[in-house]
């Protein structure tokens, strides 16, 4: 008993110590296609240990403002910093701190497991000393110690997208980007991921996630934000948000339809060919 | 690990230092993440040798029906050696190049399954990305080179066993292979759909292969196309491996400016390759 409250205040004031702590931080980012703006001047921060979730319908700009945080696509304007390093000028710096996991299934069908994350190790510079080491725990850490010498061919859609989760966590990264990490999963490993993910921003990965699950935003993220064409509608923990549209009882999906006028099973705002191609491809793979 | 990365993050305070590189740090840097990417493209094919052999079959044809046939017809002017000797350094060159231009395909398949976003979001330098890729064609090229040696020897060409040729040989290899790799890299990320890339793919083989000296000297041919073979590197690669690999084999350029020019090509399109992979993620 006095352990669990001892427990709790440290939790607390690990909390608050972080609160200042600003990881991520973004002011009016914009990204236009052509004629389309897909991110919007978007102005947001991140608190280091967070989850931060980003939900939206397909084509609200997730994805692409993913790839301007991660250095792939640089922003039409506006800017961002990660852990104090601007994405544009200080790329490189930016690439040594953060993992990424792409939405689709990008573990190496070809390689096996283990060599999946050794070639990782070796890339982010993992000193050899320590690399075998933190491979081994890392598969076991993600439950994939079994089958480390197995083409990841073989794997499950699960399986591969927690190698992709270890893979990117190697080098511990300050921050994680995941987008969209249990798109075509089944509920049990959906669960499974979700565990995983858990257990890292407890150890203080920070995580920045998009996701179509409601329930799952609400879960597991501290923050959410609402994104709708190219634009935040709404952002704050999910409390706060559920707060913002009349309190008891309303879920994220209420507050969701609230402030995009739709939700997201029916919504078809905005959605492209493209993603949806890209949403059945990935579905494909996991069988 | 739980307390690994506790500690980690509890160090970390409000600022992330990133250690500073000089230049030799910076190059070593480049060679190693270099050599990174070609492993993991050589264990690739450790795993699934089997297209190596199956590339065989088209140098195995080529030497076999056609050089045999025009050995007989002597309708080429091929100088002192045989019309089979003179072509196995042109049919060597044009398996590497057939290795290497479609290698941007597999380009195309990494962007599509989100591979290269990953590697594009690591501090991987970018020329390392193109020139561990190329150099890993250089290696599938190798393969290659051993199996239309093995062909040649079946067919009693006159080969040259010379320590230093076969080193010539080999880096001659690595380097045309590498070179049209990466020229297949950028018209991947060019025209970023495998439709397309097939299209044109087919489309360039064919002159890069017929507007060289690989199976007949350049002298026969008309002025138009001598200008073409001119500026064909393949050229220059199969300039370079017939006076090496054959016994009484000559070079018309010189075996230094040949290398000159494979590396020079090779360098300023790893640079433009660099500049156009990370537009495939876009």
């Amino acid at each position: 008993m006095t352990e669990s409250i001892l427990e709790n205040s440290l939790v607390t004031q690990n909390k608050t110590s972080k609160m200042n702590n600003i990881i991520l931080e973004t002011r009016n980012l914009t990204r236009r296609f052509g004629d389309f703006t897909a991110v919007d001047s978007i102005t947001f921060s991140v608190v280091s240990g967070e989850i931060f979730g980003l939900v939206g319908p397909n084509g609200a700009g997730k994805t692409t403002t993913i790839k301007m945080l991660t250095t792939l696509l640089p922003p039409t304007s506006g800017n961002a910093t990660v852990g104090g390093f601007d994405i544009v000028h200080n790329a490189s710096s930016v690439r040594r701190i953060i993992g990424y996991v792409p939405q689709l299934l990008s573990a190496d069908g070809s390689l096996t497991g283990y060599e999946n994350l050794l070639m990782f190790a070796k890339l982010y510079d993992i000193p050899r000393s320590e690399r075998e080491k933190r491979i081994s725990d890392s598969l076991h850490f993600m439950g994939l110690a079994d089958v480390a010498d197995k083409l990841v061919r073989s794997y499950s859609g699960g399986m591969i997208r927690r190698l992709e989760i270890a893979q990117a966590v190697l080098h511990k990264p300050h921050i994680l980007y995941l987008d969209e990490p249990t798109i075509g999963l089944d509920p049990v490993a959906r669960e499974t991921v979700w565990k995983h993910v858990g257990a890292l921003a407890e150890q203080g990965t920070t995580v920045v996630m998009t996701t179509h699950y409601m329930e799952e935003a609400d879960s597991m993220c501290d923050k959410v934000a609402i994104m709708n064409k190219g634009k935040f509608a709404a952002s704050g923990s999910p409390d706060e948000l559920k707060a913002s549209v009349g309190g008891d009882g309303t879920t994220l999906d209420k507050v969701f339809e609230f402030y995009v006028g739709t939700t997201l099973e029916n919504g078809e705002t905005g959605e492209k060919l493209k993603d949806v191609r890209r949403t059945r491809r990935t579905a494909r793979r996991l069988g | 690990m739980s307390e690994e990365h506790g500690v980690q993050h509890a160090d970390l305070g409000n600022e992330i230092v990133i250690p500073k590189v000089g230049v030799i740090g910076s190059i070593n840097n480049f060679i190693n993440k270099t050599l990174v990417i070609t492993e993991l493209e050589v264990r690739k094919l450790r795993h699934d040798p089997t297209e190596l052999f199956t590339r065989a079959a088209q140098p195995a044809l080529w030497m076999l029906v056609f050089g045999e046939v025009f050995t007989r017809v002597r309708a080429i002017p091929t100088g002192n050696l045989s019309y089979l000797d003179f072509m196995a350094p042109g049919i060597l060159a044009q398996s590497v190049l057939f290795v290497a231009i479609f290698y941007g395909i597999a380009i195309i398949w990494e962007r599509d399954l989100g591979i290269v976003h990953k590697f594009l979001a690591s501090p991987t330098p970018r020329a390392a990305l193109v020139l561990g890729k190329a150099l890993s064609a250089g290696v599938r090229a190798l393969s290659q080179a051993v199996i239309i040696y093995l062909l040649a020897l079946l067919l009693h060409v006159k080969l040259s066993w010379e320590p230093l040729s076969l080193l010539g040989i080999a880096l001659a290899v690595i380097l045309g292979a590498a070179l049209f790799s990466t020229f297949s890299l950028i018209i991947a990320c060019i025209v970023k759909t495998r439709e397309r890339f097939m299209g044109i793919g087919q489309v360039l083989t064919m002159p890069l292969f017929f507007a060289s000296n690989a199976i007949y000297p350049i002298s026969i041919m008309p002025d138009w196309l001598k200008a073409i073979a001119n500026i064909n590197p393949l050229t220059y690669e199969v300039d370079a491996l017939r006076a090496m690999m054959l016994v009484g084999g000559t070079s018309v350029y010189g075996i230094p400016f040949d290398f000159m020019v494979l590396i020079f090509s090779t360098i300023i399109l790893v640079v433009i390759g660099a500049k156009l992979y990370p537009t495939v993620a876009r």
